[in-house]
């Protein structure tokens, strides 16, 4: 039974530092495993669409006509699901938060548009079709 | 015998976090009878399951609730897992009980808070919550995510933890431990808590038993029933008894919610002790053909389960009986009776979680 049971407690945080931090003086740091944000490393990328395929909230859009690969910021629920399932491992989980907006935010990321020696895995099949077309009234 | 008057109470009210609504019938400062409407905060998060298939629903049923989000995915996964007959690996249980008893010690220490914080004890709310913080950087260490961690998949978990961070939890856990007891014994032991909490809504084990409490609230009165016992997950493994107190009251609701934190810090430290080596997930390639039921022991209480697979990839069912739920009769019977004042007490003591109860 006590009337000032908590009173230790209180002594000790009026003169330990506080318990938060300064933010954003002092910068949070984030562990090694924290879901921030979906980085693509687009060079690698095959646009195979497993991704979008897979994610629950339908953040993820591969367009390959455009050669693009978009995420929606705000839809995205950092759950890691894309990452997992990637079969290039182009996707990665950074452990850092997107920077805060007031609008939905939808990153988009084109493929380079001169095609050096490294092309693409789809589209290997397109270009093999049009010389085909191509070809056709020389023949 | 005064005139009758109803009182509103909610859905927006400072000692709730989530909208439900009271009508409070009063005779001058006594509450009558309460009559509860809920409906404010509906999602239709159990007709999402026809169009997500079942791997991915788990995600959709780590967002019931925000607090317990990780024993709604663990439920969800055990249901499935054993209408498939999945036997997932030894480690994959262990680390679920792991996170789930790390859950229920920050669930009670939120708790804690908020009690303090209905009664007008800021510092006390403060302390509470701090403590609560160094569980959310154990989370998010191993896990990725303070709330929802998106581990639980169909099958095991989705990330291991290293033996390493599991001792340096156990670290950490020692280490706050003296701080908990510090922080604990004032709502067991200070005069001014002690005046809010005893002796404030009564429950007898009969009571209890009739209406249907589940978890700390029916534990509090007397009713020794843990959903732990049925030895699901790791707990077969685990040595530990349900904490049960007699009174019935307020203080008896906090003591059980107090001892049960150390209860749980005990399991994760003989979890850690036992944990063997191996896989963490084995991979699925049936879809679920069978219904199955699942009960597991949340904070709040017996959370039930229910998953039914017609031989697709989208289940046809799931239906979630919440502990909150199955808490308003008690809740209500609580209410008779007791002063103005002591409602918002009162009403936290059944730790409510709308969320949860709506879906």
């Amino acid at each position: 039974m006590g009337l000032f049971s908590i009173g230790n407690m209180i002594i000790r945080s009026l003169f330990n530092k506080p318990a938060t931090l300064m933010y954003p003086v002092i910068p949070r740091v984030y562990e090694e495993k924290t879901r921030g944000h979906i980085n693509v490393d687009i060079e690698a990328c095959v646009l195979c669409g497993i991704c979008s395929k897979k994610c629950p909230t339908h953040a993820i859009l591969v367009d390959r006509k455009k050669k693009e690969w978009s995420i929606a910021r705000m839809q995205c629920i950092q759950c890691n699901c894309c990452v997992e399932y990637c079969p290039v491992n182009c996707l990665s989980m950074a452990n850092t938060y997107t920077s805060p907006s007031t609008e939905k935010i939808t990153d988009a990321y084109a493929k380079a548009a001169p095609e050096p020696a490294a092309k693409p895995v789809p589209e290997a099949a397109a270009p093999v079709m049009d010389a085909a077309v191509d070809v056709e009234p020389t023949v | 015998m005064g005139k009758r008057t109803i009182i509103p109470f909610g859905p927006q009210h400072p000692v709730l976090p989530e909208p439900i609504h009271l009508d409070l019938v009063m005779e001058d400062e006594v509450v009558v009878e309460a009559i509860p409407s809920i409906g404010f905060i509906h999602r239709g998060l159990e007709k999402l399951v026809e169009i997500k298939e079942f791997t991915e629903y788990v995600y959709v049923a780590e967002r019931i609730c925000g607090i317990c989000s990780f024993m709604h995915g663990m439920g969800y996964c055990q249901s499935v897992e054993h209408g498939m007959n999945l036997t997932i690996p030894r480690r994959a249980e262990y680390l679920r009980t792991i996170w789930a008893e790390l859950s229920r010690v920050h669930s009670h220490l939120l708790w804690l808070g908020l009690l303090a914080d209905g009664f007008g004890f800021e510092s006390l709310f403060m302390h509470s919550w701090r403590l609560r913080e160094k569980i959310l950087d154990i989370f998010e260490a191993t896990t990725g995510g303070r709330v929802i961690f998106s581990v639980c998949k169909i099958g095991g978990v989705r990330r291991d933890v290293s033996n390493e961070t599991l001792q340096s939890i156990i670290k950490t856990l020692v280490d706050m431990e003296a701080e908990v007891k510090e922080l604990t014994d004032v709502f067991i032991n200070d005069y001014t808590v002690k005046s809010r909490t005893v002796g404030v809504g009564v429950m007898s084990l009969q009571e209890a038993h009739d209406l249907g409490a589940v978890g700390p609230m029916g534990r509090a009165s007397g009713l020794v029933q843990d959903m732990r016992l049925l030895g699901y997950a790791a707990y077969d493994d685990l040595d530990f008894a349900p904490i049960v107190e007699t009174a019935g009251d307020s203080y008896a609701r906090t003591v059980v919610r107090i001892r049960e934190i150390f209860q749980s810090i005990d399991l994760i430290k003989q979890a850690v002790a036992k944990i063997p080596d191996g896989e963490v997930s084995v991979p699925v390639k049936d879809v679920p053909r069978a219904e199955c039921f699942e009960r597991l022991e949340q904070p709040r209480g017996e959370v039930i389960y229910y998953t039914k697979g017609i031989g697709t990839k989208f289940l046809e069912r799931v239906r979630v009986r919440t502990p909150t739920f199955a808490n308003i009769p008690p809740l209500l019977h609580c209410l008779k009776g007791c002063d103005l004042a002591d409602v918002p007490i009162l009403i936290l003591t059944i730790d409510p979680c709308i969320s949860c109860t709506e879906r």
